[in-house]
């Protein structure tokens, strides 16, 4: 077990959480997990692939373990991404973040979600009723600074 | 010389590969690959202003210069989590 990882094997959120625990320091470890909606935009989706350009995005991830270490000093994050078809309500990432302190744990994991979709090459192609359609979000650029300070504000909220 | 070029998503799609090779005339930037690829494949100019570009599985900028044997991927919006 790595603390990044992309992966087309089934997620596993307590393995990783884990991984980033520390026997004696801990206070929290917060977890998120995104699963695979039924609806999108109208759509009824039926199942998604996911692609990634893997090595790119495993650096991208490390990236966001260290912007977040920054932010938070002591914290430690984990975030493995899964890749391939996924069914309506498998889990597609999972994160978790463990601290001394509660507040520090939910703001980093929080920040690592909103810096993946913005920072890390995966991409949704969506199976929906009556066709499929490749999702685009933001993008990507790691070095802007405007992202990055939008994310850490959506996590400190 | 010669750069091997990855495409990802929607741009593959569009292409109808992931990976090809190409030879490009040096000294050569990313601009330079994307050049030649939209020559080819003129479908692939709606992303010149969306797309994100690596070098050797590394972001980078269109300017950035690229060498003999270099991977050079181009990336629509990412949609991830």
């Amino acid at each position: 077990m790595t603390p990044v990882a992309v992966t087309a094997a089934p997620l596993d959120l307590p393995a990783l959480t884990a991984e980033v625990a520390s026997a004696a320091g801990d206070g929290a470890i917060a977890t998120f997990t995104g699963l695979v909606r039924a609806h999108n935009q109208g759509r009824t989706v039926r199942f998604l692939e996911y692609e990634a350009y893997e090595p790119l995005a495993v650096r991208a991830l490390l990236r966001i373990v260290e912007e977040a270490r920054e932010a938070w000093p002591g914290v430690r994050v984990g975030i493995h991404h899964r890749v391939g078809r996924l069914e309506i309500g498998e889990a597609s990432v999972v994160i978790a973040a463990a601290s001394a302190h509660r507040g520090d744990a939910c703001a980093a994991c929080r920040y690592a979600i909103e810096r993946v979709k913005q920072i890390v090459p995966v991409w949704k192609h969506e199976h929906f009723e009556g066709g499929e359609v490749w999702l685009e979000g933001a993008t990507a650029d790691p070095d802007d600074e405007e992202a990055r300070r939008a994310a850490l504000k959506i996590a400190c909220a | 010389m010669r750069v091997t070029v990855r495409l990802f998503a929607r741009l593959r799609d569009l292409a109808g590969t992931g990976e090809l090779v190409r030879d490009v005339p040096a000294p050569a930037t990313v601009q330079t690959v994307w050049d030649g690829l939209t020559a080819e494949m003129p479908a692939l100019v709606q992303y010149e202003r969306l797309m994100s570009v690596a070098v050797n599985a590394e972001y980078a900028r269109m300017s950035a210069a690229v060498q003999e044997g270099d991977e050079v991927a181009f990336l629509p919006p990412v949609s991830g989590g």
